[in-house]
């Protein structure tokens, strides 16, 4: 067993667990767009950064426990670049809905640079799902840098594709278009948006899982929340 | 002719000695840049000339590696006279042999000139731009063949590695280099000796010793320059450090832009079986060693030692986090030692020489020497080596010879694109580790660029980050997408199109990305933006808020025209315009259409006058 201390709180574990598992372990929430329990750890979309002791950002998903390690999982620097880099994921998705509610939970409100919306983020997910779970190897990266992007060999129907839907079920960027009351901008806000969203008002709605505040009564007159609700304008804090 | 022991070695190396001593030697640089001013045609007509002089059995004729002042190639030595020619073209040829070589004379016009006196001197050591180094890596860089390794056990070669193999513990060598001092040449700088004694103390059937030579900084030749002009070093320092960690494998990577390194290198590699350097029990001991040569495929990434072993493995590329580290899982999962060219050079002599004399050379903290390629606005580029801990003023102005005039030298970007620009204050810093990163730069390989005060610092930063978008692999999103917004920020300053607002954007976004990127690629990347942003803030608010670029470099921002009093009416520049945007008559003042203007700036260079401005 390991001992380490996340956010001052310290915590034995076995060998071999990343920081993210670790933080998981202790209920702290680490946002991860690359990361997937059933696929190899990759480290690339660098969301789910971590202060170490020694001033370092490491990716959580990739970096080993070991003994004494000292962790801050939202440090002032960490939410920093969380913020920056989920700038970064919007300037080039915006139309994600997974992207739009990380930008509302970590109160990203501007981008700042020019959008082009790629509807990807090369996160390789699919290109891991695809070797890794259906064994296919199908599709992989090509070019690099700037010019990076995700197909089958040569841009041409690829036979060992066996058209198994793997890379589109585990698309964190593709799967649910965000769709507000009214066409959304580069941020679209509507789940950060302090007005009370459906399920306070309408227990029995749980409308944000689709068209949030598209049925309107959000946006009227709102009633007294019913008791028994948690309270979801609370932000989550981290420590 | 195998050597089984360090007699038999000695005896050898006597031998060589003896019969070469004594004829006349003319050793032409053969280096990449010598190459390129044609010292191929120089050789080869010197070995005409020779034949036909009947001097070919007296004078021994060599094709040397990089001599360091590339500035002045081909350059041309002769031994024992100790005469220093540049510049020689292959008609020079028949001269040298029939005047130097046959009677003696020296031929004052082919000598170098001392910049300071202005006076003809005979010996290399006589200009400053060799007085001043301290040449231990590259000592046998231009005297020997690269391609005989006779020449270089002559001198020594394989002594360090035969003692090592017969009468030292692998612990103790670790020890030896750990008090030396020496710490890597490829960038970082982490201490060899710790680096080795980790990858000795990791379990593991098998062990791996690489040499990076995956240099790819733009403008940096100092690898190169010491994979062709003393291969052997490479070799021996690198069976060394296997013998220490317990290797049986070594690589070395090359990139297969280097075809003379590669060809250099294939010819030391097979010379070395042959004599018993590489293979089973070598020097008589257990200890069996031999290196492949593997090519890179052109990835600047490839450098860094993750995407280094990806590469070696036959996959893309790419880096991954670390830990693990290499030491403890490198290629194919082996603890692995990667160390640059310049490091394993060093290792022999570190051996040879003994510990304390390298750890009295250079600084504190920073032992011994480095090699830089010094390039950009100064008068001699070329190789050169110093010691640790020279200041960066001695560097440019003295062995570089400071910028030609009028120009003044206003900064050095060291350490390629992921070190940073220091501004001509702060030329007094000492060349070592510590002063280097808290300067922003880094020691990096030891790529040094030298700016002049034509040089416009945003689109130095600019130049970097397009370079920086396209190598990086991609797989990180900093990296990947910063490296490309920082791209477009940059250009919207260069175009005069950003805001105060975009400056602080690319300040934070430039921070992010250092901090949180995967490799060192991308955690180095923004340094050339964070440097000339630390020390040239006024560049770019000049181009922010005043729409003007102060070095007259950037393109939207500037005009060329011809100022009408100082103009004679010549009419030269009218038709090397490509626009034909010139109008004029004889003896009246030209004028620049600037709607055509493309500002190629060709008018202003044909102008004997002065005339045109950039405004």
């Amino acid at each position: 067993m390991t001992r380490l201390y996340i956010n001052g709180i310290d915590v034995d574990l076995a060998e071999g667990t990343t920081l993210l598992e670790a933080a998981a372990h202790l209920g702290f929430e680490i946002p991860a767009l690359c990361f997937h329990p059933g696929l190899s750890p990759y480290g690339a979309c660098r969301l789910c950064v971590v202060e170490l002791g020694d001033g370092r950002l490491v990716s959580a998903c990739t970096y080993p426990v070991h003994e004494g390690l000292r962790v801050r999982t939202h440090s002032p620097r960490v939410q920093r670049a969380r913020r920056m880099l989920i700038e970064l994921l919007l300037s080039v998705c915006p139309s994600s809905k997974r992207i739009q509610d990380l930008a509302a939970e970590h109160q990203v409100e501007r981008v700042r640079f020019s959008v082009r919306d790629e509807r990807c983020i090369l996160c390789g997910l699919c290109v891991r799902m695809c070797a890794e779970q259906m064994m296919a190897h199908a599709i992989g990266f090509v070019n690099r840098g700037y010019r990076r992007r995700i197909t089958t060999p040569f841009d041409r129907p690829s036979e060992a594709c066996r058209r198994c839907g793997g890379c589109l079920y585990i698309c964190p960027v593709c799967e649910l278009r965000c769709q507000g009351p009214e066409a959304p901008g580069v941020v679209c806000g509507s789940c950060a948006t302090p007005a009370p969203t459906c399920p306070p008002i309408y227990e029995d709605l749980a409308c944000y899982m689709g068209a949030a505040g598209a049925c309107g009564t959000c946006v009227r007159e709102p009633r007294p929340p019913a008791r028994h609700m948690p309270d979801l304008t609370r932000r989550r804090e981290g420590v | 002719m195998k050597v089984r022991t360090l007699e038999q070695l000695g005896t050898l190396a006597e031998h060589l000695r003896t019969a070469r001593d004594h004829k006349p030697c003319v050793r032409v640089c053969g280096g990449t840049g010598c190459r390129a001013r044609g010292s191929e045609e120089v050789l080869a007509r010197f070995q005409a000339l020779l034949q036909e002089e009947g001097l070919a059995e007296t004078v021994e004729l060599k094709f040397t590696g990089c001599h360091g002042l590339c500035e002045r190639g081909p350059l041309v030595s002769l031994a024992p006279q100790e005469i220093f020619y540049q510049s020689v073209e292959a008609d020079d040829v028949r001269a040298i042999v029939t005047e130097t070589l046959r009677r003696g004379v020296v031929i004052e016009r082919l000598l170098a000139q001392d910049p300071a006196t202005g006076r003809r001197v005979r010996r290399e050591q006589e200009l400053p731009f060799y007085r001043r180094q301290y040449r231990v890596v590259l000592r046998f860089n231009g005297v020997i063949d690269p391609t005989d390794i006779r020449e270089y056990l002559a001198l020594g070669g394989y002594r360090a590695l035969g003692t090592v193999l017969t009468r030292m513990a692998p612990d103790e060598v670790i020890e030896l280099i750990e008090r030396s001092g020496l710490r890597g040449r490829g960038g970082a700088g982490f201490p060899t000796g710790k680096k080795w004694r980790l990858a000795r103390a990791a379990p593991g059937a098998h062990k791996y010793v690489i040499c990076n030579g995956d240099e790819g900084d733009p403008g940096a030749f100092m690898d190169r320059s010491v994979l062709e002009g003393n291969p052997h070093s490479v070799i021996e320092g690198m069976a060394i450090g296997a013998y220490a960690i317990g290797a049986t494998h070594g690589i070395i990577y090359v990139r297969e832009e280097y075809p003379l390194a590669i060809r250099t290198l294939e010819i030391a590699l097979a010379q070395a079986r042959e004599y018993g350097f590489l293979g089973e029990e070598i020097f008589g001991s257990a200890f069996s060693f031999d290196i492949e040569i593997v090519r890179g495929a052109g990835a600047f990434v490839a450098g860094e030692e993750t995407a280094l072993i990806a590469a070696v493995e036959g996959k893309v590329s790419e880096p991954r986090q670390r830990p693990p580290y290499p030491v403890h899982r490198g290629v194919w999962g082996h603890p692995t030692v990667i160390n640059n060219v310049e490091t394993w050079a060093n290792v022999p002599i570190i051996i040879e020489r003994g510990p304390e004399w390298f750890a009295n050379l250079g600084t504190a903290t920073s032992k011994g020497t480095k090699i830089f390629s010094l390039v950009g606005k100064v008068a001699n580029t070329g190789l050169v080596e110093i010691p640790m801990g020279m200041t960066l003023r001695e560097l440019i102005e003295e062995i570089g010879g400071g910028a030609p005039p009028p120009r003044e030298i206003k900064a050095v970007q060291i350490g390629g694109p992921s070190g940073g620009c220091v501004p001509k204050a702060l030329f007094d810093l000492p060349i070592d580790y510590e002063s280097l990163t808290e300067a922003g730069a880094m020691m990096g390989s030891g790529g040094l660029i030298v700016m002049d005060d034509r040089t416009c610092m945003v689109d130095v930063a600019r130049y970097f980050m397009d370079f920086l978008r396209d190598e990086s692999c991609g797989k990180c999103l900093p990296c990947r997408e910063g490296t490309h917004r920082m791209y477009e920020l940059l250009t919207a300053i260069c175009e005069g199109r950003a805001t105060e607002a975009d400056l602080e954007l690319l300040e934070e976004l430039a921070q992010v990305v250092k901090e949180t990127s995967l490799c060192g690629l991308g955690q180095t990347a923004p340094n050339p933006v964070l440097t000339t942003i630390r020390y040239f803030r006024h560049e770019y608010e000049a181009h922010i808020r005043e729409r003007r670029c102060p070095a007259g470099v950037c393109k939207a921002l500037i005009r060329y025209v011809i100022n009408p009093e100082r103009c004679t009416g010549c009419l030269a520049c009218l038709s090397p315009c490509p626009q034909g945007a010139i109008r004029g008559q004889l003896k009246q003042p030209h004028v620049i259409d600037q709607d055509r203007c493309i500002k190629c700036g060709i008018c202003q260079e044909v102008c004997q006058f002065g005339a045109v401005e950039v405004v």
